[in-house]
């Protein structure tokens, strides 16, 4: 049972990685970005790359595919996503998807990547600790503690720096904070440059669990319940959003009959939808005409 | 420059404004009669499938384009159509009924799915719809004893009053009375105060609010009619390819077939027809255009880099979708010297958050 629970835990982590990345892009520009799951695949392709490829050690490899997937972020939003900028929120959703598509075809189309399916090495690959009668695999505690780290990091960015508390009031109101003086399109181009990179890092957290192919960014379908579930604007929600899906897959993977394992997430999601469809953590709504 | 001076009710809401309209439509209506005597066999498969595909588009258009809200799942729709209609043909109900019980069962889920429309705007709409698709999909896939599970159906060819719909032309013919059918349902749906209480619903929920109009009447009904249009494009799917299975109604479908209305153009139905021509024709120009690449630079992902990029392009550089582009060229030569670029020039909302309001 509490096995059961730390590995629905440990992939409730990497959902909440993804949820995170909408939250982030969400929090400060009221879209969605539907490309995350794909650019969580770009990420863990420019880690299998650097690792695999050019032989670098794990750190260089994180912060390799970290890097250059804050610029990809940045370039998505500078070419793709500013002349848009002030448009209705579905027509942003839609560009979003169309870059998703762009994405997925050109990894198949790079040498060296296609559509095959590769393995990140890891340091703490097969090692395992035993406490008492529970077995925790290395890989799934280290993919919990870094989550935990990283959201510590991102929820001070936010609550703390002048430039957090910029994004937000981004957020509220556009107009507003191009009043008060807000660089509106240098902190969307920013928040885009840093999701991305948290988008990668969940990409190589999740690497080991379901390797490496062009269409493991479908996993970010699996993040929106998540994102919901917690409540879009809130990084805490997008987390304890992920470990609630997580734990709810793991479980029902075991409880119930087959199948009910990857609609799990949808049925819960339509269940907090119906009954508060702020989420969990969600602002409450107060409509003025 | 065409001006109408209108002088009467039933002349604001009649179906054709003026005599070119009635000429144009005609001889479009010829062109496609005659088709299966003047075209190839292929161009004829191509356009059944553009007739299947603009009967959604119109379904779609009604929902997205005049009620302003968002759907990501139809193709759980078009799964719930094609289903039915294997089903009940499988049992030998002949085809009249059985297509009318694939609009009618496909409109009962789609007021299922309307429901949560009634509390949740925007993308939480669209993510409840997500999860209605991947749900709908599930259930097809693991009710095997009903649809086959992976296995899939099989389906005979229509059998309308004991006439074997066989040959290609037939079928078109039984696809373009049901599009046309479609359509005129939709345009008449479109000049009723029902219509026009859809277009109040997308312009301002509040102000439609404020002038009487139920929402949850109206927002329910929108997605009735749009899921009903989408059983009946999924009946005629399912015979067309022959063979279902729950593979034929992803997500990616869904995304596809919003796609239609995006490129055709939101808020005309027009562009219904346009978008899904253009969505048949896309993959055609593609493996055409591969045949002339060298060939490690013709991957599968072409296709998807393709397409992507031209929904992309189509929003940032024409928002308003084929159909606009017709109705800027044409406005142009209308006004020939006095055309300006600003005329269609959509205005910058800044958002405002919808969390904190």
């Amino acid at each position: 049972m509490l096995q059961l629970l730390l590995a629905g835990t440990a992939q409730g982590c990497v959902y909440a990685l993804v949820a995170l990345g909408f939250v982030l892009i969400y929090k400060a520009t009221e879209t969605v970005n539907f490309a995350q799951g794909d650019l969580m695949m770009l990420g863990a392709f420019f880690a299998f790359t650097a690792s695999v490829a050019l032989g670098w050690p794990y750190w260089a490899t994180i912060v390799f595919a970290l890097a250059v997937m804050a610029v990809v972020g940045m370039a998505v939003e500078r070419i793709v996503l500013r002349p848009v900028l002030g448009y209705p929120q579905f027509t942003v959703v839609m560009i979003t998807i169309g870059v998703g598509y762009v994405m997925r075809g050109i990894v198949t189309m790079v040498p060296g990547w296609g559509t095959d399916t590769y393995q990140i090495r890891t340091p703490f690959a097969d090692e395992v600790w035993k406490l008492g009668g529970l077995v925790v695999p290395v890989q799934q505690a280290a993919v919990i503690v870094m989550t935990m780290a990283l959201c510590a990091v991102l929820y001070l960015f936010f609550s703390r720096t002048r430039i957090g508390i910029a994004m937000q009031a981004t957020s509220q109101n556009q107009l507003a904070a191009y009043y008060m003086g807000i660089p509106v399109r240098r902190v969307n181009n920013l928040i885009w440059g840093i999701s991305a990179a948290v988008a990668a890092f969940a990409g190589i957290l999740l690497a080991p669990v379901t390797f490496v192919h062009s269409n493991m960014g479908f996993i970010g379908l699996k993040a929106f319940p998540a994102a919901v579930v917690g409540g879009f604007g809130s990084v805490p929600g997008a987390v304890v959003g992920g470990l609630i899906i997580g734990l709810v897959e793991a479980l029902a993977g075991f409880y119930l009959p087959e199948g009910w394992k990857d609609i799990a997430a949808y049925v819960v999601v339509l269940a907090v939808l119906l009954v508060k469809p702020s989420g969990i953590f969600g602002e409450t709504i107060r409509k003025k005409v | 420059m065409r001006f109408i001076f209108k002088t009467s009710y039933e002349q604001d809401i009649r179906l054709f404004k003026h005599g070119g309209q009635v000429f144009w439509y005609a001889l479009l209506a010829l062109l496609l009669v005659s088709a299966p005597w003047w075209t190839s066999e292929y161009v004829m498969s191509q356009l059944q499938f553009i007739l299947i595909y603009a009967i959604v588009g119109f379904g779609l258009m009604m929902l997205v384009g005049f009620t302003g809200q968002i759907s990501l799942g139809h193709a759980a729709f078009l799964a719930v159509g094609a289903y039915t209609e294997a089903l009940m043909q499988a049992a030998g109900v002949p085809f009249v009924v059985s297509i009318s019980c694939s609009a009618l069962f496909a409109g009962v889920v789609g007021i299922i799915v309307g429901l949560p429309a009634l509390r949740l705007k925007g993308i939480y709409l669209a993510i409840a719809t997500i999860a209605f698709n991947v749900i709908i999909e599930e259930i097809v896939t693991r009710w095997d004893s009903l649809t086959g599970g992976n296995s899939g159906k099989h389906l005979k060819a229509i059998d309308l009053f004991g006439w074997k719909m066989e040959s290609d032309g037939q079928f078109f013919a039984v696809c373009l009375v049901l599009a046309v059918l479609a359509c005129l349902a939709c345009v008449n749906l479109l000049r009723s105060p029902t219509g026009r209480a859809f277009v109040a619903i997308r312009d301002s929920e509040i102000s439609a609010s404020c002038m009487g109009v139920n929402l949850a009447w109206y927002k329910t009904l929108a997605f009735a009619f749009s899921a009903a249009l989408t059983g009946v494009a999924g009946a005629l799917y399912a015979h067309k390819v022959s063979f279902i299975s729950p593979e034929q109604f992803t997500l990616l479908v869904s995304i596809e077939l919003v796609t239609i209305v995006i490129l055709g153009g939101v808020g005309f139905l027009h562009g219904a027809v346009l978008g899904s021509a253009f969505l048949i024709v896309l993959p055609q120009l593609i493996s055409i255009a591969k045949d002339y690449l060298p060939a490690g630079l013709a991957p599968s992902g072409l296709q998807a880099v393709v397409f992507g990029s031209v929904l992309v392009a189509f929003i940032i550089f024409e928002p308003l979708g084929l159909y606009g582009r017709w109705l800027k060229v044409r406005t142009w030569f209308e006004l020939f010297p006095f055309y300006r670029r600003g005329m269609f020039r959509r205005q910058r909302t800044y958002t405002k958050s919808e969390r904190l309001r």
